[in-house]
């Protein structure tokens, strides 16, 4: 298993078994804290507790010193040590003391346990199956792939989910029989049983019992909570960078750790050869305001066409935007730089309010309450300028489209309608053999696993929730995160994703978050004085890569033939090759402007080389004997 | 091709991507059946531009005018300059 592993950890490996219990965990390196002394898997002073953990402990220092005060005694200087020693401290409630991102395999041997236990939010991955009375689990499916005795099989509802919420409903992975141990949740195996607990979740007050002060008052708190978290994740023994988009969430990390270093500072970030995606000019004014080492790397359209492929071997799912491709030509950026660690802004729109779902969520909300209104609706046009230039013509389709649901916005899922709406037109490309395979409707299943809280929950707050474990967990923070990060052997780090931020940031007015329709209210004021004007004021620019044109402008790709083709899509069975074709055409002429159809093509051709990759090509592994045996 | 079947057409393929011809009846609502949304629209516009050599206005870009294939027709028929 661990050689699948090789690009998540290129400095090492090491194993560990129990052949009482038959028991292993692996490890592949990526050496950040206590290089020399760090290698795992790790133990105690007994050898009575095992870990294997993909990840880092930034409160590490201080609970080091806590635990070195109860009595435990350390060999290391690693962050990976405080696990074990915590575990013998508090049992299974370890968890609550680790202020990091981690995927853990902790092996009790005395009490013959394994816990797998994953970070709150999602920002490190950790699957496992269930195969012939073993439990196989690693940090990406292609390690657990060739333990399996025959090839798997698509689940046609993740793929449902896929075309829908952009990503498998965790637990759910493409794979059937493969999972996810969720964000904020404990597997553990004793007694022949697995069973899985939540220790932590996204909590919001009643709506009304929220955080008192003045705005000026939270803003300070909010800047000291970020200010510490970036601190924490600078710790490292190896150099940290950080991208720089040049929005507002990059540019207030860079302010950051500037606070806390005057110690030379790289940046990086992507350009594209289409203007309009391109924000050279906002870094620059960051480079010019806090004196950074910046570098840039060119996606060229041809670029995101020639890499996608192995963007999807990384993503091992689907995907229906290239967003992630041109991120792992930015993490090619840091490690040809020498650098294995970048902070990163992610986390800040759905923890502090930036989306412009959510502005378009407050615009529905307020339209509902007098649906009759014919001005209401003509808000939207200020958020989506392409409907500012249609004239009249805007209400008729406003009203169609963005009024999806306006009957009931108690509906928990309201403020993600049209997205799932528009997602799952692309729907119309299934195959018979999906849409036969499908039993439940993807919306109502999600609906049916919120909370019971959910319900008295702020509308805002209600979208914040769901923002964050769908688009966020499942997708941004994996496919567009940590899997184009570690392609390339590079580690993130989310300061804005720190628990103690999150925490804090949901009990805070909505209107704090989301200011009548001005976004990210109380981040701006906090960091008013630390950023340049023109940052603070800059309208978001979401990232956004070419979808159509990058296969179909120049010269398409011949894998896109193939994996397009009658004949393939016909093998494959997922989706309908005529109306494939007409789809292709449709991309040929360049006439594709709407987004579906973009999600559309994207979203095939992603699936027709998940298959590719991972189903034509399965193959056992050969001997029971190898490196591949250790479960 | 006359002017319906070149809009029939255009819709099943551009929109429902098929050539199945059941698929579509004149007075179905594009609106109504969630075939198109306000880009759709756009293209639709384009599409009678290039098609028909008309010119269509910012202010017809309206239901009555784009959201069936009856609707379209007529209005293609209102746009093109009559025969003396």
């Amino acid at each position: 298993m661990l050689p699948a592993l090789r690009h998540r950890g290129p400095d090492g490996s090491g194993v560990y078994l129990d052949p009482r219990a038959a028991v292993g965990l692996g490890h592949t390196r990526l050496s950040i804290v206590d290089l020399a002394g760090g290698a795992q898997p790790m133990t105690n002073e007994d050898r009575t507790v095992w870990v294997s953990f993909n990840g880092e402990i930034f409160n590490y220092i201080e609970l080091r010193e806590t635990l070195i005060k109860a009595g435990h005694r350390f060999r290391t200087h690693s962050d990976t040590e405080v696990i074990v020693h915590a575990y013998e401290e508090y049992g299974d409630d370890f968890v609550q003391q680790l202020n990091g991102q981690f995927a853990i395999a902790l092996w009790d041997v005395i009490k013959r346990r394994l816990l797998l236990i994953r970070d709150r939010v999602g920002i490190l991955p950790l699957f496992y199956t269930v195969q012939n009375g073993r439990l196989l689990f690693a940090s990406e499916i292609k390690a657990i792939l060739p333990l399996l005795p025959v090839a798997p099989r698509l689940s046609a509802p993740a793929l449902d989910q896929t075309f829908t919420f952009w990503a498998p409903r965790s637990p759910n992975t493409l794979f059937q029989g493969i999972f996810e141990v969720p964000p904020g949740r404990m597997a553990v195996l004793e007694g022949g049983r697995l069973r899985e607990s939540t220790y932590w979740d996204w909590q919001f007050p009643a709506d009304g019992d929220y955080l008192n002060g003045s705005p000026e008052v939270l803003a300070g708190q909010l800047y000291e909570l970020l200010a510490d978290a970036t601190r924490i994740r600078l710790r490292a023994d190896v150099p940290v960078g950080a991208y720089l988009s040049g929005g507002l969430d990059s540019s207030a990390l860079v302010a950051l750790i500037r606070r806390h270093s005057d110690a030379h500072l790289k940046t990086f970030s992507i350009g594209f050869e289409e203007q309009s995606l391109d924000e050279s000019g906002f870094q620059q004014q960051m480079v010019d305001h806090l004196g950074l080492d910046h570098s840039r790397v060119l996606c060229r359209t041809s670029d995101i066409a020639e890499d996608f492929p192995g963007t999807i071997l990384h993503t091992e799912t689907p995907i229906l935007r290239t967003a992630p491709t041109p991120m792992q030509r930015l993490s090619g950026l840091v490690r040809a730089a020498g650098y294995k660690v970048v902070l990163t802004g992610e986390g800040s729109d759905e923890v502090l309010g930036g989306y412009d779902l959510f502005k378009e969520a407050k615009i529905r909300q307020f339209w509902a309450r007098s649906p009759q209104s014919e001005w209401r609706p003509v808000l939207l046009k200020k958020l989506y300028p392409y409907l500012d230039t249609s004239g009249s013509q805007g209400k008729a389709y406003l009203r169609n489209f963005y009024g999806i649901g306006l009957h009931d916005p108690a509906y928990p899922g309201f403020s993600h309608l049209t997205r799932w709406f528009t997602t799952a037109q692309c729907k119309v490309f299934f195959s018979q053999e999906i849409v036969s395979a499908l039993r439940e409707d993807a919306t109502n299943g999600l609906v049916g696993t919120l909370p019971p809280a959910f319900g008295s929950w702020h509308p805002f707050n209600r979208a914040q929730y769901i923002e964050s474990k769908t688009l966020m967990g499942s997708y941004l923070l994996c496919s567009q995160g940590d899997r184009m990060l570690m392609a390339n052997s590079v580690e993130g780090r989310f300061p804005f994703l720190d628990h103690r931020v999150i925490e804090f940031a949901n009990r805070l007015h909505p209107e704090l978050k989301m200011r009548a329709l001005n976004e990210k209210y109380l981040l701006k004021r906090a960091m008013q004085g630390h950023l340049p004007a023109g940052i603070l004021q800059r309208h978001k620019q979401p990232y956004r890569a070419p979808d159509i044109p990058a296969f179909f402008a120049a010269r398409t790709p011949d894998y896109v033939e193939d994996m397009l083709s009658e004949h393939t899509i016909k093998q494959y069975g997922y989706f309908d090759h005529n109306k494939v074709r007409f789809l292709l055409n449709k991309a040929r002429r360049g006439s594709s402007m709407a987004y579906k159809d973009n999600m559309a093509l994207v979203g095939i051709l992603s699936t027709q080389l998940w298959h590719h990759h991972f189903i034509e090509s399965f193959s056992h592994a050969a001997s029971a004997g190898s490196a591949a045996s250790i479960n | 091709m006359d002017i319906r079947n070149t809009i029939r057409h255009y819709v099943l393929e551009n929109f429902l991507f098929t050539d199945d011809e059941s698929k579509l009846k004149d007075d179905d609502s594009f609106l109504a059946r969630g075939i198109i949304d306000s880009v759709g629209a756009l293209e639709i516009a384009a599409f009678l531009e290039e098609s028909f050599g008309i010119k269509v206005h910012d202010d017809e870009l309206l239901p009555e005018n784009l959201d069936s294939v009856s609707n379209l027709v007529a209005y293609v028929g209102r746009k093109q300059p009559q025969p003396a």
